[in-house]
């Protein structure tokens, strides 16, 4: 076809998939919501249309219509850039997800996972310059605190995703699927466990929400953001939770495939994210937030290494086992 | 750092959320469901009548006197009639009331009462103004047999002073006889 018809169908595809990727993030909010008062003995939102699944719907329309107010203090470029970053970084690492069999934009792209570990990188880079730029005290120590917990994890979760691409043998996405007979959360249950966590610590959920609790620094390095920026923020940060979501599932859990019905990889993609999604909520209802100290502790000094065994066991018994 | 007792330890506050998943929610989904109120419950105040029919407050002004927020205006005036006094002008200001239930405890006519309604939301102050004809009620409210008149010595047309029950006649102090 003529590329002025491919270059219309690429971006009618790119506007379909981000606005699916927010409207996940806006149902992953209101499922969160739901999902929390079922844990605590109490309802989420149920009033806003059936069973409240309108809720996030109203919640945009109340955000649009708030003032964004951009403090007169505030390094102004970088204070709407920031929100930019992580938001863009997340939507742009969907990119070689592979959802289905064949079923992704890029999926096949030979440094997928080097790919996906640089744009977290870069979101790293958002969140600090949020709190940089905004030029007030509890912002900056909320930016400062995650960009430390950002980096620390950062490299435990690369490590935990070496183990895979040794025994898959490719950096691509789409290959570690297919290599995938067995999920290699079984072949490499301390690696399964340390690309959680570090997931978890990655997007700043609890239990390793100390940048952001509300109760301790009146909501961190996003303190002076409102109206859409902090909507941006905010949905960056959702997406982020489901982009791991996902990478746990391609990694470890074997992607798109299920012991039966080889047809509906969608679906079984779809049930394993959810999963993960629905552990991420259960981690943040009962595990208490971890102190900064605590954190950056754990991360160097045990999670570390543990990655750094796991990757010195797995290339022994590799070496053996071919 | 001791990674069993660590992972014991999580595993255990995973488990209680997710007990506390299967556990029945104890939150009331008003008003869809109706909270269930003890019938002492301090709602909304009504001003009851006896059960023959005719209102009990006096105006006695005890009501207004114990008010600690001075919410309750009344002016009171005589039947003629009768000779029964009763409230011109009953108003409670439910903007300022508090619903401690003082208003009840110092009626001696048992006329104040309080009732569990609480649903008594208005859109404006005003409208939160009720005078007589929004409190007066037709019923005896919590005390469907006490008629104040049939125990007090005052007198009314149709009972002079004696005529009560437990009351003895009132006794001739200018004459010796018993």
């Amino acid at each position: 076809m003529s590329p002025v018809v491919y270059w219309f169908a690429v971006v009618i595809g790119i506007a379909i998939t981000v606005f699916a990727l927010v409207g996940m993030a806006a149902v992953l909010v209101f499922g969160e919501r739901r999902v929390l008062g079922l844990l605590q003995d109490r309802y989420g939102p149920n009033r806003v249309g059936p069973f409240g699944i309108l809720q996030s719907i109203a919640d945009a329309l109340k955000l649009l219509s708030k003032e964004v107010f951009i403090p007169p203090f505030a390094d102004i470029r970088f204070y709407l850039l920031a929100p930019v970053l992580v938001a863009t970084s997340v939507l742009v690492s969907f990119v070689v997800v592979p959802i289905g069999p064949g079923l992704s934009w890029a999926a096949d792209l030979n440094v997928a996972v080097l790919f996906v570990l640089a744009m977290s990188s870069i979101n790293a880079y958002g969140v600090f310059l949020g709190g940089w730029s905004s030029n007030s005290k509890y912002p900056l120590i909320g930016s400062v605190r995650a960009i430390a917990q950002l980096i620390s994890y950062e490299l435990s979760l690369s490590l935990a995703v070496m183990g895979v691409v040794l025994l898959s043998g490719s950096f691509s996405l789409s290959g570690i699927v297919e290599a995938q007979r067995i999920p290699y959360a079984l072949l490499q249950p301390v690696g399964f466990v340390i690309f959680l966590i570090c997931g978890v610590a990655e997007t700043h959920r609890l239990p390793f929400d100390l940048p952001e609790a509300e109760n301790e620094l009146a909501a961190g390095f996003n303190t002076e953001y409102g109206g859409m920026i902090f909507a941006l923020f905010f949905l960056g940060e959702y997406m982020a939770m489901l982009l791991i979501a996902a990478l746990t599932t391609t990694l470890f859990l074997g992607g798109w495939r299920g012991p039966f019905l080889p047809w509906a990889g969608v679906l079984w993609f779809a049930l394993k994210t959810g999963a993960v999604v629905l552990l991420f909520y259960w981690l943040r209802t009962s595990l208490p937030r971890l102190r900064y100290d605590q954190l950056i502790t754990f991360g160097w000094k045990f999670l570390l290494p543990l990655a750094l065994v796991n990757i010195m066991v797995t290339a022994l018994l590799g070496m053996f086992w071919m | 750092m001791n990674v069993v007792k660590t992972i014991r330890q999580l595993a255990g506050a995973l488990a209680v959320t997710a007990k506390h998943a299967l556990a029945k929610r104890p939150t009331v989904q008003y008003p869809d469901e109706m909270p269930a109120l003890p019938a002492r419950y301090k709602g909304r105040i009504v001003l009851t009548r006896d059960p023959d029919g005719q209102e009990r407050c006096v105006a006695c002004y005890l009501c207004s006197s114990v008010c600690p927020v001075d919410c309750i205006q009344i002016q009171g005036t005589e039947a003629i009639e009768d000779d029964r006094r009763y409230p011109l002008k009953f108003s409670i200001d439910f903007a300022r009331c508090i619903f401690c239930g003082m208003c009840e405890e110092a009626c001696p006519t048992l006329a104040i009462q309080l009732t569990p309604d609480f649903e008594m939301g208005a859109y404006s102050r005003g409208k939160m103004l009720y005078q007589k004809e929004d409190l007066l009620i037709d019923g005896t409210g919590k005390h469907p047999d006490y008629n104040f008149y049939r125990h007090s010595g005052v007198p009314i047309r149709g009972k002079a002073i004696g005529e009560a029950a437990h009351e003895a006649p009132p006794v001739d102090p200018r004459s010796n006889l018993p």
